[in-house]
């Protein structure tokens, strides 16, 4: 969101842990959600991420620090918190014997949607996460997107003010994947919503108002994708050229500026890349035969941060998840 | 920036009532899940009928040219009627309890706990839908009484239905209470075959508790499936021209160290039993880590 929002935050939290006996899951994370924003967490598996939505979502305690979501404590007023909130969990919650409709029924009757709602309801959701025309058909016949899918639509059913998302495209083909994210922009336009959601995607990750770096259990930035990659800085700029140690010597010279040779090419950074290459091309006077300039992407502010890439962390020993706590999808 | 805030759709937002009325409405939901569910199973349809039958008409009609069942020339599979309604009731209703752990493996129960409504509510209705599967089935072993030399007395069918939704009851929440204890789908087979087996064969379903051994005698008086199994018996056998010394051995009179045990207290001993199961059920799937 690019406008700012007036009303309390959707979700507040302060100095929030958990410990499992001698794992610390969670070791103090601080943030604040905006009402109406789409506010991400990345992190690699074993961060912490489903450990606290879990916490969010009242379905663990927190061993210290407090929550607020939609305005109640999740310790204290579970019951208040359940109502205000929309769940989508990492791993699959649908009762596969039954029909789509008959999923989204149970859980519209739980949630205590008036009947004379529901089915008008019913047939919101399920147009928005286009599933209306197999709302007949058994879960058990559906994709592991369309499964997805209807648990957005059941999330949705009984218009939570906070949606929780944990790994929503986990598991899924590239092109599903980019299609639950159709979905999930549609969402955020038709409804009233603020969205939580947890991936260890990159570039979902760049979908979000806001998102927090998570590693080990703690925050370890948190802003704009854009802020973020902006704030560890520079353009990456790669030179082919006729003859590189002029090239090198003359970058040093003209500009003051340390190129590196790597794979036959020069590499410099910079703060603004695209504005620097025709000052660099008019001043290099060494002929140039290609030149490209790269954006700092999340996995250079995920590795600046922590140090490795998000793909090292995730083949980290002891970061993987113990079978008996992985669901089946 | 100054932006107009839209405001919260306040018609969306549902308070669902909360108290008794909704912990009914929401065990209510449960229960129908559960209709649903096994509606659409048929093998476990056929399943929970076949097995009676093969009990009745197989094993019942092959016995009976050699087993003597008492004096009074009673036919074997007249005997074997509240015993295998009362086996029949009995792996459906656990079997009903017990699916919480699928329940759980494959999400669902998430979906369930997460909900803002009482655990308990959940579990009693998962107890309810049991029951009213449980007793659903037995009424199709109820309908073969004619072939078992059961008469079709209105007073009897009735007895016997309330017998048995009462112990399917009580059956499902043991059942549930099971499930809250083992660990993952692999485990259910084989704690049925230690734990439930065991209990059917100790309850004296399938034969005369008269004249038992010490030790059996004992087992059975502490078996709570006993409790089930004994007034579906008498119900029956008070129903039938049985003489004195027939009644004596089919419908023995349970004892608590020789005071007899009345009727209405072994169906008092038959809820309470179920509700204890209940409570320690409701309260393992209450906590929260
Ligand atoms: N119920 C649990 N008992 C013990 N340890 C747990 C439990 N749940 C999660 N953990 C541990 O807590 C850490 C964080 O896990 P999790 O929140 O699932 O990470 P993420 O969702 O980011 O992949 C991991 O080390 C995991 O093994
Ligand atoms: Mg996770």
């Amino acid at each position: 969101m690019d406008t700012e929002d007036r009303r309390p935050a959707a979700i507040r939290v302060e100095n929030l842990q958990k410990r499992f006996g001698e794992v610390e899951a969670v070791c103090g994370v601080d943030f604040e959600v905006r009402a109406g924003e789409t506010f991400g967490f990345l992190g690699p598996n074993g961060a912490g991420k489903s450990t606290t939505i879990n916490m969010l979502c009242t379905l663990l305690r927190p061993t210290g620090g407090r929550a607020v979501v939609a305005g109640y404590d999740v310790a204290t007023q579970r019951d208040d918190v359940r109502r205000e909130i929309g769940l989508v969990f990492q791993d699959m919650t649908l009762d596969t014997y039954l029909s789509a409709a008959q999923n989204l029924r149970f859980h519209g009757q739980l949630y205590g949607v008036p009947a004379a709602r529901l089915e008008t309801r019913m047939q919101q959701v399920l147009e928005l996460v286009g599933l209306w025309d197999r709302r007949d058909k058994d879960v058990s016949t559906f994709s592991g997107g369309m499964k997805r899918r209807l648990e957005i639509a059941r999330g949705l059913l009984h218009s939570p003010r906070v949606l929780f998302l944990d790994e929503p495209t986990v598991g899924l083909d590239p092109q599903t994947r980019a299609s639950i994210w159709e979905y999930l922009n549609e969402l955020r336009h038709q409804e009233d919503l603020t969205i939580f959601l947890t991936t260890h995607y990159m570039d979902e990750a760049e979908n979000c108002d806001r998102i927090a770096i998570m590693d080990a259990g703690r925050i370890v930035a948190l802003d704009t994708p854009q802020a973020l990659k902006a704030a560890i800085g520079t353009d990456r700029i790669r030179l082919e050229t006729d003859d590189g140690a002029a090239a090198a010597a003359a970058i040093n010279r003209n500009f003051g500026l340390e190129a590196t040779s790597a794979g036959g090419a020069l590499v410099l950074q910079v703060p603004d890349g695209e504005r620097f290459v025709p000052k660099l091309l008019a001043d290099l006077g060494v002929p140039v035969r290609s030149v490209s300039v790269t954006r700092p992407t999340l996995d250079d502010v995920f590795m600046t941060y922590t140090g490795r890439t998000i793909r090292d962390a995730e083949a980290a020993p002891g970061s993987e998840i113990p079978a008996m706590f992985r669901g089946r999808r | 920036m100054t932006t107009t805030v839209t405001p919260l759709p306040v018609a969306d937002v549902h308070r669902p009532p909360s108290g008794l009325a909704a912990d009914l409405r929401a065990a209510r939901i449960v229960c129908h899940r559960e209709l649903l569910r096994w509606l659409k199973d048929r093998r476990r349809l056929a399943a929970g009928l076949v097995q009676p039958l093969l009990w009745l008409f197989v094993l019942g009609s092959g016995l009976s040219r050699v087993v003597n069942v008492g004096p009074g020339n009673v036919d074997f599979r007249t005997f074997l009627f509240p015993g295998v309604l009362a086996t029949s009731v009995m792996f459906t209703a656990v079997f009903a309890g017990v699916s919480v752990v699928w329940d759980r493996e494959f999400g669902f129960l998430r979906e369930m706990l997460v909900a803002p409504i009482r655990r308990s509510s959940i579990m009693a209705g998962k107890c309810l839908g049991g029951a009213i599967v449980a007793t659903s089935q037995a009424v199709v072993i109820l309908a073969l009484a004619g072939l078992c030399g059961v008469p079709y007395s209105p007073v009897l069918m009735l007895e016997l239905l309330g017998v048995l939704f009462l112990a399917s009851l009580s059956i499902t929440a043991f059942g549930l209470l099971l499930g809250a204890r083992v660990a993952n789908i692999q485990s259910v087979m084989p704690v049925i075959q230690t734990v439930i087996t065991p209990m059917m064969f100790l309850s004296g379903a399938l034969y005369p508790t008269a004249g038992l051994p010490t030790w059996l005698a004992l087992a059975t008086k502490v078996n709570p499936v006993t409790y089930a199994v004994n007034p579906m018996r008498h119900v029956l056998f008070t129903h039938l021209d049985l003489t004195p010394a027939a009644a004596k051995v089919l419908d023995h009179q349970l004892t608590w160290g020789g005071w007899p045990v009345p009727f209405a207290l072994q169906l008092v001993m038959l809820a309470a039993l179920g509700l204890v199961a209940f409570a320690i059920a409701v309260r393992r799937f209450s906590k929260t880590d």
